[in-house]
Order: structure tokens, then sequence, then C-alpha cells
């Protein structure tokens, strides 16, 4: 017995000694602390899922099955199906007006979020900033970490319906700045940049020689008018490295393809630590996102048309109960301000969670200047959307 | 497609101001032109989708596929109307291929069902024969699958 236990403690290892410092910094996730409360709910409304609430349409999982049946099981070349490509570079050449070969600057990857991490890893060396303007997707900050870089938030505001504004680039600009992350139509708040407003930035990016990372994984979701994309603008293609997928536009969340469009350089670059980590993205998901990219335009729209009648309502309905609302123009959120209730995010959204069971994100979970809004994924049915506007109003009546 | 219809065609009791809403456009106006479309014969009626299956003891439904002997001038219109005119008579369509039209027909029981047809339907001039399959079960109409599936779930919360 008394051996065993000195065994124990000679062998006595702590796991958690062995972290990364790097990992050990991250912050949690503040989206978890909120599942983990919902989770426990049974009747509470979601406005919280940022995914959309259509299933694959049924082609697309056909093409899967068949796929499977066929056994196409095996891996792609590192860069994803060339028949994929070649359709992605067709779209983009229709979409953007964009010419994009597709042997040298596409790169398929595991989801847009693979696409962010890759590009970061393959363009920052320790110690280069990235400029990224918040409130944004989650991601962004804690990948350019990994990556080795410092991330600097660059803060947008509901005055400027949360575009960037040159001058706040600007001031956030240093020696060190490298790279500069946009994520227009925007995850939280909805927002989109036409091409006016992305001009007005390109002068700061062309000044001060910066890389430009575009996460357009929400463009086909725009509402008013057709999506620009950063690239589009004069001498700015080579200089942008586009990320896009097929997770919001064809809901296919749970299959895991995106895809990098930029110069051959920066391609390969991304294409080499793909190829190390994730080898190829999973060959039935490519097989589907080719079908869906064939087929499933108008069933794209379909559900496009059907996110755009439940924003209107929807942001109208906020504005109604007394939440003021800027009118997003595209994704599938809506960001209400609280500020006028006089509480902060956090205590809103626990007190509406537990008062009247309705989830939505504190804002503040995307970026500081995210406090004092609340998101509000649209993506859900209607009639649970009307339900949340009810419990929401009791809600704010219960606060006066 | 009218965005008016669209939302009606999947919901008959949208009312003007929840279309309204939806569209982003006044009430008056939805209103008014969904009154225009009635008047116009576009919106013939509104309907309940029911899953008769689910209810004990109800209905019973059949497709007839009937040969048409085509009489001079009348054509195919004077059969059709004539057949429509039963209240058994749930839908009545001319269709291309090996027969001529398709009728689907709804009654208390098979016996109901299967008298009516030999009494009614297949002795009218110029049927020329007359086919009948009973529905043993219906698994999508209008647009919608009749059985409950579990939803898939999604995550309550996602970034
Ligand atoms: C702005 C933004 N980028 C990327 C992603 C992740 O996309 P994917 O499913 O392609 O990894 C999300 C998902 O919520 C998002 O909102």
């Amino acid at each position: 017995m008394k051996q065993k236990q000195g065994l124990k403690e000679v062998y006595a290892w702590n796991p958690e000694a062995h972290l990364s410092s790097k990992v050990r910094a991250m912050p949690p996730s503040g989206i978890r602390k909120f599942f983990d409360l919902v989770a426990n709910m049974n009747d509470a409304i979601s406005l919280g899922v940022g995914e959309p609430d259509f299933i694959t349409p049924w082609h697309v999982r056909e093409a899967c099955i068949y796929a499977l049946e066929s056994g196409t099981t095996h891996y792609t070349s590192n860069k994803g199906m060339p028949e994929l490509r070649e359709k992605i570079a067709e779209d983009i050449r229709d979409d953007l007006g964009l010419a994009y070969d597709h042997e040298e600057q596409i790169l398929i990857t595991t989801g847009v979020s693979e696409a962010v991490d890759l590009a970061f890893r393959a363009t920052v060396n320790p110690g280069d900033e990235v400029l990224i303007p918040e409130p944004c997707y989650v991601a962004y900050i804690p990948d350019a970490e990994l990556a080795g870089g410092r991330a600097r938030s660059v803060p947008t505001r509901l005055s400027d319906e949360f575009k960037i504004r040159p001058e706040d680039l600007l001031a956030a600009v240093t020696p060190k700045t490298k790279t500069l992350v946009l994520s227009y139509p925007n995850n939280p708040t909805g927002a989109v940049m036409t091409r006016q407003d992305l001009e007005e930035i390109a002068d700061v990016v062309v000044e001060k020689d910066l890389l430009v990372v575009s996460d357009e994984v929400y463009c086909k979701l725009s509402y008013r008018g057709k999506h620009s994309s950063f690239a589009q603008l004069e001498g700015m293609q080579d200089r942008t490295v586009i990320l896009n997928g097929l997770s919001k536009s064809h809901a296919m969340t749970g299959w895991r393809i995106g895809y990098a469009l930029g110069s051959e350089p920066i391609i390969s670059a991304m294409t080499k630590v793909h190829q190390y980590t994730m080898l190829c993205a999973p060959v039935m998901a490519q097989v589907a996102a080719l079908e869906a990219l064939h087929k499933g335009k108008d069933e794209m729209l379909r559900m496009r048309r059907e996110y755009n009648l439940r924003r209107r309502f929807f942001v109208s309905g906020l504005n109604r109960i007394g939440l003021n609302t800027f009118e997003p123009g595209g994704a599938f959120y809506a960001f209400p301000s609280v500020k006028s209730t006089g509480l902060s995010s956090q205590e809103f959204a626990e007190r509406l969670l537990k008062e009247q069971k309705v989830a939505v994100v504190p804002g503040n979970v995307f970026g500081e200047c995210g406090e004092g809004f609340l998101r509000c994924s649209y993506a859900t049915s209607r009639e649970e959307l009307i339900e949340a506007l009810d419990r929401m109003e009791n809600f704010l009546s219960s606060l006066k | 497609m009218n965005e008016i219809l669209g939302i009606l065609s999947e919901n008959a009791k949208a009312t003007p101001a929840e279309i309204a809403a939806l569209l982003g456009r006044s009430e008056e106006e939805v209103a008014r032109k969904t009154k225009g479309m009635e008047e116009a014969g576009i919106i013939k009626k509104y309907i309940t989708l029911i899953d008769w299956e689910k209810l004990e003891g109800s209905y019973v439904f059949a497709v007839l596929e009937l040969k048409v002997a085509l009489q001079r001038k009348t054509g195919y219109d004077s059969v059709a109307e004539r057949i429509a005119r039963f209240s058994e008579v749930d839908s009545v369509r001319l269709i291309s291929g090996d027969y001529d039209l398709q009728v689907t027909v709804k009654g208390k029981s098979m016996k109901e069902v299967a008298f009516f047809v030999a009494e009614k339907i297949a002795t009218l001039e110029g049927i020329q024969s007359a086919c009948t399959h009973f529905v043993l079960k219906t698994y999508k109409e209008h647009g919608v699958v009749l059985e409950d599936k579990q939803k898939p779930k999604r995550l309550v919360i996602s970034p």
C-alpha cells in the first residue's frame, strides 16, 4: 500500500501546468455562459442562434447520400475538388466581376472558421498588429493572437450604423499594423458597407499598406441591393483575401465548407498550413457544396426572402416596444439598444432570460463597443419571433 | 411571385396587419390589393389543410382515371364540368397521357365512393372507362409533408 502511494506521488502530473500560456490567457467565450443558462430551460425562446433555422435543402442532402453510395470517400486535392473551385470562380465572376484562377487563387476550407485561422497564420509575424473592427464575430481576436499577432480593436458606432470610419482606423494604426479585418454584412450588428463606404477606408488601407481579410460569409443575405466587396475596389483585389462559405447562404453550417480567394502567394501560403493541419475539407461536404452552388439558387433565394420578411417585422417590432434598433441591411441579426433601460447588456440579457425566458446574446460579448446592445437573431420562426416580442414587451413594462 | 400571395399561400390566416409588417408596406395597401385579387378571382377561397387521417372515421379518398370519348363540338369541357358539379368530387383535371380526366372523390366509406363512381360517373355519356384507385395514405399535400417528424436540434446559443 505504502509503496503504491509513493509511486502515485512520484508520477503525479498536473495537466493544467502543461497548457500553453497563450491558450490559458484566452478568455472563455462570453457566449458559453448563456448557452449553459439556456440549455437548462425547457420553454425558453432562443434568439441567440447564429445559424439558419432551415434544414439544408433536400437536393443537397440527396447529392451527398448518392456520393456516399457511390463510394466517394477519399481525400481530395489539398485545395479542394477542382470542379468546386471552378464553380466558385465562375460565381465570383458573376457576382463581383472579379477573376480568380481556380488552380492558384482558391482554397476550399473546413468552414470560414478554418479560413480565418489560415489567413492569420499565413500572414502574421510575431507582434504584428491586426485591426479588428468591433462589434464582431468572436473568433477573429483569438485566432489572430494564436497566430502570434496582436489584435487591436477599432470601434464602430450606432450613429454610423456600425460602419468603419477612416478616422478610427487611422487612430488605431501603428507602425506594426499589418492587417485589417472586414466583416460585412456583420455579425452581430447586421450592418453592411456599401461600395462608397468601402472607398472611404481604402485610402487608409493603401496609405498604411495593409492586407485586408474580408469575411463575407453573409454576403448572400444582403437586403438592400447587391453586396459590395473590398476586393472590387480599383487595385484592391490582390490586397484582399476574401473568405466565404456556404454555412449561412445555403443553410449548411454543419457541413463545414468555406473557401478563401486571394492572390496566389497568399493562397499558396494558406494552402501550406491547411495541408499540414486539415489535409483537405471533407469530401462528401464538398460534393454537397458543389450541388448547392450548381442547383441551389432558388432555395437560397427562398430562404433570403423569408429572412427579409422577418427582418422587416421584427425590427419594426423592436422599435415599437421601445428598443431603439437601426435597420440592419444584411445577415440575420437585429442589434437593439437597451441604453434607455439603464441596464447593461449582461443585466438585461440575464434578467430577460430569467424573467421572460427569452435568450439573446449581450452585445458586449462581441467587443466593448457592443455594450448597451443585444444581438437578436431572427433565424427562427415567425411565430417564435412574435412570441419573443410579446415577452420582451412584458419585460420592458416590468422595468417601468 | 406576388409577395402578398406568397404569404397567404402559406398561411391563409395572415391578417393585413401582419402581412404589412412583413413586407414593410401599409395595412391599407395590403388590404386593398388583397381585395382586388379576391375580386379578380385570383384568390378563390381561404382553406384549411386538414390531415383527415388523424380523425377516426373521417373520409375515404379515391383517385379516378377517366377516359373520355370526345364528342363533336363539346370537347372535354362539358364532361369535366358535369363531373365537377358533384359535391363528392374534390378536384377535376384534364391531363396528358394514357387517360384524360383525373378526378379525386371524397366519401364516408369505400362503399359509398364505389357506388358513387359506378352510378354517377361511369354512366355519364362520353365516359369510356373509369378506373378507381383508393388512397391508402397521404404523405404530402399542398406542399406540406403530413407526417410529424421530430425537428433536428440546433444549439440554443451559437456564435
Ligand atoms: C461572421 C462569421 N464568420 C464566420 C463564421 C463561421 O462560419 P463557418 O460555419 O463557415 O465556419 C460565422 C458563424 O457564425 C460568422 O458569423
